[in-house]
């Protein structure tokens, strides 16, 4: 069988967490991460303990704790200061060949599975992506990851008992985002970092980062599907007038109706809203589990045994290209609805 | 003379509006379902496929998984590329990552020395989107990810790649050898060539290769090289709605409606 760089019999009973930023703020998954691990640590009696890279980064160690961890171990160069998967892969191994824990996680961000998928193959390891829940078992320290990505509602539940360290990558917005604690302390650890630019093949020419959509943080999340024509400046309306956003079934965004980005369910984002609206959306499960944590669940269809029906707490038989005008008009008249 | 050579890494996969979970046994049942290529797997060929177009490239189509791929791949015979390999091997059964990148690394180096290595975003039954960086950590080569527009400099050995991600985008460089996944839905694949088709389903361009073949570790392949073990399946809990319908006039449900919007905003 094949065996991991270090294994169960010189594991530390850890939890380290990946700490992505971006122009040195931290990435809302690695907070939201934080926060899980804390709970599992606590159950198991562990410390948890956050990695950060980057250039300029200390300034974040008390964020790090506010959010649960007890340790952060900082590596600071810059080379470091955007991600290149050969400079973080090598600092993060050196890392957790020095720390050994027994269970590291990082976000399901571009970057982040980058790393992972390198450095499992480097410690020889498995690697559980894209989780969407995590348990820890107080007593023998093995980590079960939770994955949906099988279609048809299936989920999978994946475990490395005999490797170190336990990895995964946890999908962005499934675990809620703690309560920040500004009080908490802990215990910041500067790395020593060797880079040069010969260990780094791959140079980034340009880069144009701009704010991105954050779909998982929107409290009113209004979706659009083939239903609704491409109409999707009148969904804009309606969102902005709640202060959402405004997100879309795989169709219209295969057919370049909307970006990518705002694409919900299975192979998009998972939102977890006050009120979703599914305008104009048939309702299938690759869809529908996008928006399963929302509180409540407006839909607007002109069939009347549209599956989506079977989702949601308000169905409105209608057509949607007349009804959210319409609606739109009545929200105009209520001042505490309407954010300006 | 070939100016490069391309490996384009493709799977097949259950269709996943068809996988159902036998809620007696909590096993998947793969029986009645029915299988296609990985449509990420597409648009990776097609990006080989225009590098075909402008370069004397060389495509060859590798892929790990049981014999009845074969018919599947052959597509992208008839689409234009130039060869499969198909590594399949009772012992390969069971892969997790670790023992699938092992495996696709090794079919990589009997192939020869590619210049490029280009894989899929993700599989929609798999690892999504970890085996291109696990192939690239075996053969030590860069990697560009989530790639919508590549170009290749055959003077300078270099390939550029325009990496999508939330919020925008970076370009990166790589020297070549290197591994690339291109990101889904970023090209529109071609259609089959009707003058090759045929050619395609029926010639010898495909061949299976087993463990022995591309000189695999047994250890690192199969069960024995997946550290990652499946300890359960469950059907996903759907949330109980309260699927009230709005009856009446329009302006009546817009009212209960904005009622509702108020209590929860
Ligand atoms: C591997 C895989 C992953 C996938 N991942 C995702 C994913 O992440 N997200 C996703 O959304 N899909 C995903 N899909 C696609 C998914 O299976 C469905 O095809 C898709 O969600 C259907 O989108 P839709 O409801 O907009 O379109 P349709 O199914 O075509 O439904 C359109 C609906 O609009 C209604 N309608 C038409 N006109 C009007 C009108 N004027 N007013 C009101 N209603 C109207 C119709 O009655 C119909 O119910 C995935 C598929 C696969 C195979
Ligand atoms: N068994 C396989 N055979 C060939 N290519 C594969 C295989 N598994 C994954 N890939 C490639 O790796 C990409 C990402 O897959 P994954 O990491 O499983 O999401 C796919 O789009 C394929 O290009």
């Amino acid at each position: 069988m094949v065996a991991s760089l270090y294994g169960v019999d010189d594991e530390r009973k850890t939890i380290w967490v990946f700490l992505e930023q971006r122009d040195g703020e931290l990435e809302r998954v690695s907070l939201e991460i934080l926060f899980k691990g804390r709970q599992l640590a606590d159950e198991a009696g562990w410390s948890l303990i956050g990695l950060l890279l980057g250039h300029q980064v200390r300034d974040q160690a008390q964020r790090v704790f506010a959010y649960g961890a007890d340790e952060v171990w900082i590596a600071e160069h810059p080379l470091l200061e955007h991600f290149t998967v050969d400079a973080y892969s090598q600092v993060v191994e050196k890392a957790l060949m020095n720390g050994h824990p027994s269970v590291f996680l990082c976000g399901a961000t571009p970057n982040g599975r980058d790393l992972a998928g390198r450095l499992a193959v480097r410690l020889r390891t498995g690697l559980n992506a894209d989780c969407t829940d995590l348990r820890l078992d107080p007593q023998s320290g093995l980590l079960t990851s939770e994955v949906t990505g099988f279609g048809g509602g299936v989920i999978a539940l994946l475990e490395s008992p005999h490797h170190r360290p336990q990895m995964s990558t946890v999908r962005p917005g499934v675990f809620p985002l703690g309560e920040e604690d500004p009080d908490r302390e802990g215990h910041s650890h500067m790395m020593e970092v060797e880079l040069s630019e010969d260990m780094i093949s791959t140079k980034l020419i340009e880069r144009v980062i701009g704010e991105g959509v954050d779909l998982t943080q929107t409290p009113v999340l209004v979706c659009g599907g083939r239903g609704i024509d491409g109409k999707f400046d009148m969904l804009q309306n309606l969102a902005d007038m709640m202060a959402g956003e405004v997100g879309a079934t795989r169709p219209p965004v295969d057919e370049g109706h909307i970006e990518r980005e705002r694409q919900v369910g299975q192979t998009g984002v998972v939102c977890r809203p006050k009120v979703a609206f599914a305008c104009g959306i048939s309702g299938a499960f690759h869809f529908v589990v996008g928006i399963q944590d929302a509180d409540f669940v407006v839909a607007i269809n002109t069939d009347p045994n549209a599956p989506i029906f079977e989702y949601a707490d308000f169905c409105i038989v209608d057509d949607a290209l007349q009804f959210i005008p319409a609606l739109i008009e009545e929200i105009q008249k209520e001042p505490e609805l309407a954010n300006d | 003379m070939t100016e490069l050579m391309v490996v384009v890494c493709m799977k097949v996969v259950p269709k996943p509006e068809e996988i159902r979970v036998d809620p007696e046994t909590r096993r998947i049942e793969r029986g009645q379902v029915r299988s296609e290529i990985n449509p990420p797997d597409m648009n990776a060929l097609e990006v080989a496929l225009r590098l075909k177009d402008l370069h004397q490239a060389r495509v060859v189509i590798l892929s790990m998984g049981p014999p009845l791929f074969e018919e599947y791949l052959r597509v992208g015979l008839a689409m234009g590329a130039d060869e499969v390999v198909l590594l399949s091997d009772q012992l390969f059964a069971g892969a997790d990552t670790l023992a699938t990148t092992y495996t696709l690394a090794k079919g990589i180096e009997k192939i020869g020395q590619p210049d490029l290595i280009i894989c899929g975003e993700e599989s929609s039954d798999g690892a999504t989107g970890q085996v291109p960086p696990g192939i690239a950590e075996w053969l030590d080569q860069p990697q560009i990810t989530l790639v919508a527009d590549l170009e290749v400099d055959l003077q300078r050995q270099v390939v550029r790649g325009r990496r999508e991600i939330g919020g925008g985008f970076e370009v990166l460089e790589a020297p070549m050898p290197a591994v690339i996944s291109v990101k889904t839905a970023s090209n529109e694949p071609r259609f089959m060539d009707y003058e090759i088709k045929e050619d395609a389903f029926t010639g010898k361009n495909l061949t299976v290769w087993t463990h022995e073949d591309i000189e695999s570790d047994k250890e690192y392949i199969g069960t024995p090289g997946s550290p990652t073990i499946v300890s359960g399946f469950e059907q996903a809990a759907v949330r109980e709605r309260k699927r009230q319908f709005l009856t009446g006039a329009r302006d009546e449900v817009i009212r209960k409606l904005v009622d509702v919007l108020r209590e929860y905003l």
